[in-house]
């Protein structure tokens, strides 16, 4: 019980700073992901051989783009688009250092997120909209979005689990956060109790994201009945 | 009044055509319920798409009151498509939507005032018998009361012509009964015109005034539905009708 208390006297302030900052990191990442990861999956369904504007070349583009963005390890695109996170943020430290390639990691996992969600929809309604008179902006917002809402909401709750992944890796060069304080403290000071009180954090924060995703999409689901 | 002359409609490449619908001519009456009867795969569902332009005809005109719907723009064509209402085999209904915002769907493209939609929506839900279901939602109906709620939802522009593509084929007897009733109250008491498709002689039968019989993609008959189902001339209709030879 006293080695508890004094643990927490010692490394409390840090970890909850850890904490928030992953917290951060990871919400801001997630949000600027979504910002340019939506109209990415909107477009590649909406230009898709079978879509509302069928586009052959915009449509192959679009998924080498998501394709490459996927496709390379975040570690290294950490260290690669350093330049580019200075030009945005001015900086490749700290948490706004770790946001810029958090989001460009990110944004194309969430198109083909959104991409999957919209493809869920039943063409047959996309039908009837069309059969109403709606036009493509009409169909893709009061249609395609509206109907797989609960099933973005369990890819925010995925990506957002994901990015926290990343996050912690952006620890390594600097970046704040959990991640930062297991890598310091856990693997370079042999600290095994302050490694153990990261994991057992981000396990906890991961379970609760999930959970709450989980239960947002359910009480949004009205095929529930 | 719709016209349709020698339309065609052929799907895939050069190499892998398939004619959907060859050199189709229809004339369909103001106050008709025309029923378009086939089998599986003989065109129908692609036939009463081209009455709206869901499918582009590859040849022919499409006149909707002597305008060649295939003549207009993409806003002219969505005006156009406002005045044909169409319900669905599946119903097409909505899932996240309640049934009160299924009906309202379509006024709401068009960014109609919000109360009169409304009052305009549910004023149709009590038209087809679901004025307590308004804050329900599909899932929680019967096959027959989303019908309904679609009927609504094709009703609450007012049109005048109502598109039905096979409607009640996934219902039950008893139920395309009710269905079919409700369909014939709308034609006699709202004046609209039902174009039905159906692969159902007891369907085409019991509601429709004139039937046109498809075949593989062509017109093989039409005319008086007494007439055609007591004296088919074609091969087709006889074989559909039980009458081989």
């Amino acid at each position: 019980m006293e080695a508890i208390s004094a643990f927490f006297n010692e490394y409390g302030a840090l970890l909850a700073g850890g904490t928030w900052d992953t917290i951060v990191m990871t919400g801001l990442s997630t949000l600027f992901a979504y910002v340019l990861g939506i109209p990415l999956g909107v477009a590649v369904v909406v230009t898709s051989p079978d879509g509302l504007r069928p586009n052959r070349a915009v449509h192959t583009i679009l998924g080498w783009i998501v394709n490459i963005g996927r496709s390379i390890p975040f570690i290294i695109l950490l260290v690669a688009i350093i330049p580019f996170t200075r030009l945005i943020v001015g900086t490749s430290l700290g948490v706004p250092g770790a946001i810029v390639p958090l989001v460009v990691s990110a944004a194309p996992f969430v198109g083909r997120m959104v991409e999957q969600s919209l493809l869920e929809v039943d063409a047959s309604l996309v039908e009837a909209a069309e059969s109403f008179g709606a036009n493509m902006w009409q169909i893709v917002t009061k249609v395609l979005v509206r109907e797989s809402l609960p099933s973005l909401i369990r890819g925010v709750a995925i990506t957002f689990i994901a990015v926290f992944g990343y996050s912690a890796m952006a620890g390594m060069v600097g970046a704040g956060g959990l991640g930062d304080i297991a890598i310091r403290y856990g693997y370079q000071r042999y600290q095994g109790d302050v490694m153990i009180a990261t994991i057992v954090i981000l396990v906890v924060l991961v379970q609760i994201v999930q959970s709450l995703g989980d239960l947002a999409a359910h009480k949004l689901d009205k095929r529930n009945r | 009044m719709i016209q349709i002359e020698h339309l065609s409609k052929t799907f895939g490449s050069e190499e892998t055509q398939h004619h959907a619908l060859v050199d189709i001519n229809l004339t369909i009456n103001d106050g008709d319920i025309f029923g378009i009867l086939g089998e599986s795969g003989a065109g129908k569902s692609t036939l009463v798409r081209c009455m709206n332009l869901l499918e582009r005809p590859t040849q022919g005109k499409v006149l909707v009151d002597g305008v060649d719907a295939t003549q207009l723009s993409d806003s002219q064509l969505r005006t156009l498509r406002r005045s044909i209402g169409m319900i669905f085999q599946n119903f097409s209904l909505f899932q996240q939507r309640s049934v009160l915002s299924n009906v309202m769907f379509p006024l709401e493209l068009v960014r109609a005032d919000a109360k009169q939609s409304e009052a305009r929506a549910r004023e149709l839900l009590e038209l087809v018998g679901l004025a307590d279901k308004a804050n329900a939602y599909p899932a929680q109906l019967s096959g027959g009361q989303q019908q309904r709620v679609a009927i609504a939802r094709a009703l609450v522009n007012k049109p005048r012509v109502m598109l039905c593509d096979e409607a009640t084929s996934a219902l039950d007897t008893i139920t395309t009964r009710q269905i079919l009733d409700l369909l014939k109250d709308i034609n006699r008491e709202l004046g609209v015109t039902i174009i039905l498709i159906t692969h159902s002689l007891v369907v085409a039968r019991y509601i429709c005034n004139r039937v046109a019989v498809i075949d593989a993609g062509q017109i093989v008959e039409q005319g008086d539905t007494a007439t055609v189902f007591d004296n088919p001339t074609s091969d087709v209709a006889r074989a559909l009708l039980g009458l081989e030879g």
